[in-house]
């Protein structure tokens, strides 16, 4: 398909013309010292000029002498924030006079566009589609808003130093499930976007930013700070027959090793994009005739998550962290054909104590070669 | 894909609830619908003020007009369903998982083996085998109990003493009892089916399914022709909210019922 360029100031009139056309701006924006996904109304709320430092368990938010909105990798938010909420109403009943009644809760949130998302994050989405609306049965809320959504994701040109999706398939370039993936270019002289429409409808949106189509040289750019940003990725992980050997290796002595330094703290599953466990609550009023039940995201790592009739079956540390990691890159295979990673390297940024998938793997491959 | 809210329970009515033992109760529910469903599959049970819990159905697939759940009470829902009324209504929604293979036990002899609460979710197996009795081997019931107060449905097991072959064992009793005592795998016995063709169906606590399973493996019964139920906590009974994770395996929707040929290496593994 063509590939476009427009002017990086047109990055207003794109955002203008999404909400025009009844979409909530979701991009990325500083706050709090991080670079997260928020409501934006206007380019100026883009991270422009700044850059993430990350490594095991850090974080750091810097200024830049670049003018660039998206030279950052992914902080702790992710789409599922917006389409999988957490803390969200699922239905009420009613009971009076000895009758019950049950009705789902409709969910009127505005149509999202997500712009500013990262390839990985735009692979996540896949893999939680998997999951929450294509097996056997479809969640309700997760599918009326993915369905309604669009997605406006920019091409890594920067490699973080948690970041490994060129081992996972998740990036540094968007490939499936966008309306329209960028490509930010900036040098001494310009500063433009190549845009590529993953359909033909999504055309019509280029016309707000007065695109028009790119030079072979310009294409050239894009493509080069691609394939250099795939070159200098910070981690890597050896996937060939991981899935095989963390199933075999459930009694492996290093699970015991990691469940003494992970606390259990859950932030790897909160911040992982893919991560769908829930939970549910109910809130009773306090006549007790009127319910309404919510869900929450919650976490293999949660003792009560395995809780059934007076005890936790995954009573030890061991025991939680070896589920996350084997669901993550052993059990997704078998359950939804493709691992459950993308890694975008959250889990290792946002561990309070340092655990590194890609070494812990790593580890469990020299131990039982 | 099945579109509607899964999640949302549709209302259904007490219709009778009736004690079996000192701590468990069978309850009969009315649906607005007849309620379809296959011997082993489970509903989820829904308490306003209690919440909900994953319960096996109990009853006869050929009477759709009568929903029933055989519950123990050991929690806060199942005590709120125990202190149901006729007449009271609560949440259903199901039902779901896989079933008791009842489409590979023609013309072979059938062993069911039950411990404690685990008879409820084979009773609409036991009843379903039972009519088609023409058509299968042999039809054997092992079921072992705490004591002969804890045994469910004993004037049906009586029934079927006299209809097929039907054992109970139990661990303590007092000495007017007549009956076996001691593990239910000692029931066991070659002499009532053919270890090379058998189908086995086993429900239970893990350890008391572990050592039946050793038994008949030790008979030659092959690890795909043993079936048993897995239990795992569970919330949304759809394959969505991850609870219920068993290995690879989600035991609401690729289980509850597993043949011991795909579970066989989790089985070994403490806290899966």
């Amino acid at each position: 398909m063509q590939v476009y360029r427009f002017e990086a100031d047109a990055l207003n009139a794109l955002i203008a013309t999404l909400r025009e056309r009844g979409y909530k701006v979701i991009a990325p924006t500083p706050m709090d010292g991080a670079v997260v996904l928020g409501e934006i109304t206007d380019a100026g709320q883009l991270p422009r000029g700044y850059c993430d430092e990350q490594e095991k368990g850090v974080y750091r938010l810097k200024k830049t002498d670049r003018d660039a909105f998206f030279d950052f990798n992914v902080g702790p938010r992710s789409p599922k924030r917006y389409l999988f909420p957490t803390n969200h109403v699922l239905w009420r009943s009613r009971q009076e006079n000895g009758r019950l009644e049950i009705y789902s809760e409709s969910d009127d949130e505005k149509p999202f566009a997500f712009l500013g998302i990262r390839p990985c994050e735009m692979k996540a989405v896949a893999v939680q589609d998997r999951v929450l609306s294509k097996g056997p049965f479809a969640d309700r809320i997760y599918s009326n808003r993915r369905q309604k959504a669009l997605f406006i994701p920019v091409d890594c040109t920067r490699a973080g130093k948690t970041c490994f999706c060129t081992s996972m398939g998740g990036g540094p370039e968007a490939t499936e499930g966008y309306h329209l993936a960028l490509t930010e270019v900036i040098d001494e002289n310009r500063h433009f976007f190549l845009a590529r429409p993953g359909e033909e409808n999504s055309v019509n949106l280029l016309e707000c930013m007065q695109a028009v189509p790119a030079t072979a040289e310009e294409i050239k750019q894009g493509r080069d700070l691609i394939e250099k940003t795939a070159a200098c990725m910070g981690r890597e992980v050896n996937t060939a027959g991981v899935a095989e050997m963390l199933a075999e290796y459930r009694d492996h002595p290093h699970w015991e090793e990691i469940g003494k330094r992970c606390m259990n703290c859950t932030n790897c599953t909160m911040v992982c994009p893919t991560c769908f466990c829930f939970e549910v609550e109910d809130h009773n009023d306090l006549t007790g005739q009127n319910t309404e039940r919510t869900r929450q995201w919650d976490s293999c790592f949660n003792l009560s998550f395995t809780y059934q009739h007076g005890g936790s079956v995954r009573h030890t540390n061991k025991a939680r962290y070896r589920q996350w990691l084997t669901h993550k890159f052993s059990a997704w295979h078998d359950q939804f054909g493709e691992s459950g990673c993308v890694g975008c390297g959250r889990c290792i940024t946002w561990c309070p104590v340092g655990i590194d998938v890609t070494e812990e793997i790593q580890m469990f491959q020299e131990k039982t070669s | 894909m099945i579109t509607t809210d899964v999640l949302a329970p549709v209302v259904a009515t007490v219709r009778e609830i009736q004690q079996e033992t000192q701590d468990t109760f069978t309850l009969t529910l009315e649906t607005p619908e007849p309620f379809n469903f296959k011997p082993g599959q489970f509903n989820m049970l829904y308490i306003p003020g209690a919440g909900e819990a994953a319960v096996s159905i109990s009853g006869d697939v050929t009477q759709p007009h009568e929903l029933i759940h055989t519950i123990r009470e050991v929690g806060n829902v199942t005590r709120g369903l125990v202190a149901l009324k006729p007449g009271d209504q609560l949440g259903v929604r199901g039902p779901f998982g896989r079933p008791w293979p009842m489409d590979v036990v023609d013309g072979r002899d059938v062993l069911v083996i039950a411990g404690g609460i685990g008879l409820a979710p084979l009773r609409p197996a036991v009843l379903a085998l039972s009519a088609k009795r023409a058509e299968i081997g042999r039809l054997t019931v092992i079921y072992g109990a705490r004591s002969p107060e804890d045994m469910l449905y004993a004037r049906e097991f009586l029934g079927w003493k006299d209809a097929f072959v039907a054992r109970a064992t139990v661990d303590t009793a007092s000495p007017s009892w007549r009956g076996n005592m001691g593990v239910v795998t000692k029931l066991i016995s070659p002499v009532d089916f053919d270890p090379t063709r058998v189908i086995a169906m086993i429900c239970g606590p893990e350890i008391m399914m572990r050592f039946a399973i050793r038994s008949l493996s030790a008979l030659g019964v092959e690890d795909d022709r043993i079936f048993l139920s897995m239990e795992r906590n569970m919330k949304c009974a759809a394959g969505i909210c991850g609870h219920c994770q068993y290995g690879n395996y989600f035991v609401c929707k690729d289980g509850p019922v597993f043949d011991y040929d795909q579970v066989r290496k989790l089985f070994g593994v403490k806290e899966v």
